[in-house]
């Protein structure tokens, strides 16, 4: 075992080495380069397991399925700018992202598929950084990646690195959530602060000078999923406020359910960091993508039960009932500003901030 | 958040509504039609809407969005310029974010850039000029815009590029001053206003004593406002006191930033590197005399008007835009005939649906969308 161990950290050595630590167009050829990065860095960084026979298709054992269970397919691309940025990088996002759009479906993550599109001239060091968050990001949603593709783009082809992830997952027979089931009286709820994320990436960039720590909330959400699903029976629907953050994501919900909401703002959770870098950027923080946080809906008799489920979980202690579904026109959002005026929320035109994940 | 949510209280907010309702019961007027108050800034504009204060105001008092909003009021032959510069071989064109999306008549810097031009995003004009510095073999040319806000700014930098001796840095000027738009405002045949918000950063350039004649000429109170929500009532309220009392006068609400004077070093920077236009071209109002700066003969060199050749065409706004009617407060945004039908923030036609400063874009934002299409219906 030892001597596995020290062969592949002599073959990680010499990757480094013969390319002087950058990848090269020689890495994406589908020769030998390829091999030696795939086997030298990708795959042992990876994990063993399904992806180590390196096979053109992952085999999956489907288990035990329950009648009526269903599975579950969704992909995402990540192409954040920088690749690293406070509390995550591009792989953990990877992870997170697809494993989140699975868990708001109640799907558990099952397997994960992998593709990297790389920059020719890009730091291997950066690649490998990237697949170690993949991995742990992975071990944290108790999934793994079970198969993946490289490819080597030309300088200028691609900026750094680009990310794809595929994942399966599979829905228990028990429990349908979506905005169909949502009814006038159920109460709209958050998991934590918004915007952490969007903030992060956008003091990450540099730009603007800010000397302010903000760390994305990037985490896999399956765990508090799986926990809420299992505690709160009349949980109706959830959703991650990706891309368009929490507004939007809620108008999405109005609209998809033919209800109206009403939001007040001084329930919503923001914290005061972000603020901050909203105020000087001018950015609206209910706008600003989060990649750890669940907004959902739950029936107004188990709102109590919801509140007490979010805070006896790690991933849903900073969360809080915001708004409530009422009979209005189909998909309009109403928020009343902790200001004590009104307003209607709709989605953003245009964007906030460019390439956020 | 210190400093901030002190202008946020809420408990302040409904002490100064219930101040503000008990002097409309107090002025006669309100008993035939509302007053119309016209905040000139377009950051005043967002904020109300923003923090829903129009909701909170009683009915006798309507505010009118005003055209402050530099971004809106660009004519579109300026921002086709700007394309045709952007689109010039050699060169990086350098703008503030909020003009990229502007449409000309041919295509937006957007959709410029989309196609292959060199445009960037910069917060100031000093980013310009590092980039400058750090293309010696490339023409960067910023796009000079906005009211006395951020002209010290790009005059600042003219002269900081005059210092370094550096040659590949110009600015394409469209700079443009408050005080003769608010005149051609006011003398304009349909003008129904009843007071003024006074636009709170372009008074801490220039001052309050420009607006003197506002109250001496015109007979309408100013009162200098800044941009959080309490600064924003509480600015309303005094507005309506000077009308009760029948005396009206320029106040200075926002003197936490603002002095009379203005700020001197700024106003010096501005006279040094700027002079008036016999008159610039404003989208929605038409040609305004003196209403826009353009270079001094001095810095030359630094006036991309001058370096290139710019086709300078004068378009016509699209008939159908009302913007116009909408910036003199004869017309509400949703009162205009393309309003969400064919002029929407996606594909706005006029001036004000352009920027989230504009009257038109904040209001299908921000406002009851759906009780207008309502009533239309």
């Amino acid at each position: 075992m030892s001597d596995h161990r020290d062969l592949l950290a002599e073959r990680r050595r010499r990757l480094f080495e013969v390319a002087a630590g950058r990848v090269t167009l020689a890495h994406g050829s589908g020769g030998k380069a390829m091999h030696e990065l795939l086997e030298a860095l990708v795959v042992p960084t990876l994990g063993d397991g399904e992806l180590a026979r390196m096979d053109d298709q992952a085999r999956l054992d489907p288990g035990p399925l329950e009648a009526g269970a269903r599975l579950a397919l969704t992909t995402d691309g990540f192409v954040v700018q920088p690749p690293v940025f406070p509390g995550g990088d591009i792989g953990r996002l990877a992870v997170c992202g697809t494993v989140n759009d699975l868990a708001v479906g109640g799907a558990e993550p099952r397997a994960l598929a992998l593709a990297l599109i790389l920059e020719e001239g890009l730091e291997l060091a950066l690649v490998e950084r990237v697949l170690r968050s993949v991995r742990t990001a992975a071990e944290e949603a108790g999934v793994t990646v079970v198969t993946g593709d490289t490819k080597v783009v030309p300088r200028g082809a691609c900026d750094g690195l680009f990310v794809t992830t595929t994942g399966l997952g599979v829905i228990p027979p028990d429990r349908d959530l979506g905005p169909h089931r949502i009814r006038p009286g159920d109460r709209l709820f958050v998991s934590g602060p918004l915007g952490d994320h969007g903030a992060a990436v956008m003091v990450a960039r540099g730009e603007m000078a800010l000397e302010v720590e903000v760390r994305s909330d990037c985490a896999p959400l399956w765990d508090l999923v799986r926990h809420l699903r299992a505690a709160v029976p009349g949980l109706r629907c959830l959703r991650d406020p990706t891309r368009g953050g929490f507004a939007t994501t809620v108008v999405e919900l109005a609209r998809a359910s033919g209800l109206a909401f009403e939001i007040h703002e001084e329930s919503l959770p923001v914290r005061e960091e972000v603020r901050g870098v909203c105020e000087i950027l001018g950015l609206d923080p209910l706008y600003l993508a989060c990649e750890g946080r669940l907004v959902g809906v739950v029936a107004a008799e188990d709102a109590e039960r919801l509140e007490e489920a979010l805070a006896a979980h790690p991933d849903g202690a900073g969360g809080r009932l915001v708004g409530r579904v009422v009979e209005g026109r189909p998909g309009r959002v109403v928020m009343h500003t902790a200001f004590g005026g009104r307003r209607i929320v709709d989605m953003l035109i245009g964007d906030q901030l460019p390439r956020i994940c | 958040m210190k400093f901030v949510d002190e202008f946020r209280d809420p408990e302040r907010a409904r002490r100064l509504v219930a101040a503000i309702e008990g002097l409309v019961a107090d002025i006669p007027t309100c008993r035939e039609r509302p007053l119309s108050i016209m905040e000139v800034c377009g950051g005043h504009t967002h904020a109300i809407f923003k923090f829903g204060i129009e909701g909170m105001l009683p009915e006798e008092i309507e505010l009118v969005h005003g055209p402050g909003c530099p971004v809106c009021v660009l004519p579109m032959g300026r921002v086709d310029d700007c394309v045709a510069l952007a689109e010039t071989p050699g060169v990086i064109f350098t703008t503030f974010g909020d003009a990229m999306r502007v449409p000309g008549s041919r295509k937006s810097l957007l959709q410029a850039k989309a196609e292959g031009a060199d445009v960037r995003m910069v917060y100031s004009p000093l980013d310009a000029l590092a980039i400058a510095r750090r293309h010696p073999d490339r023409e960067v040319v910023f796009f000079g815009l906005g009211f006395e806000t951020t002209m010290p700014a790009t005059a600042l930098t003219i002269l900081q590029a005059e210092r370094e001796g550096i040659r590949n840095f110009s600015v394409f000027c469209n700079h443009i001053t408050i005080i003769p738009t608010i005149k051609a405002i006011l003398d304009s045949p349909d003008m129904q206003l009843d007071g003024f918000l006074g636009p709170g950063h372009v008074s801490a350039v220039i001052g309050t004593r420009p607006y003197r004649f506002i109250p001496e000429v015109y007979g309408r109170p100013v009162v200098i406002a800044g941009f959080e929500p309490l600064d924003i009532l509480h600015a309303l309220w005094r507005v309506l006191v000077q009308i009760r009392e029948g005396r009206p006068r320029v106040e200075n609400q926002y003197h936490r930033v603002v002095r009379e004077e203005g700020n001197r070093a700024a106003l010096a920077a501005i006279e040094r590197v700027f002079e008036l236009r016999e008159f610039f071209e404003w989208r929605g109002l038409g040609s305004i005399d003196h209403s826009g700066v353009r270079i001094r003969d001095a810095y030359a060199r630094f006036d991309a008007e001058r370096r290139f050749s710019i086709p300078a065409l004068k378009i016509a706004d699209p008939r159908s835009c009302q913007c116009g009617e909408v910036l003199k407060g004869v017309l509400k945004p949703w009162q205009c005939k393309v309003f969400g039908t064919a002029c929407t923030p996606e594909t706005p036609l006029g001036a004000l649906m352009v920027s989230s400063e504009g009257a038109c874009a904040a209001w299908y934002q921000y406002g009851d969308l759906d009780r207008v299409m309502e009533a239309r219906a």
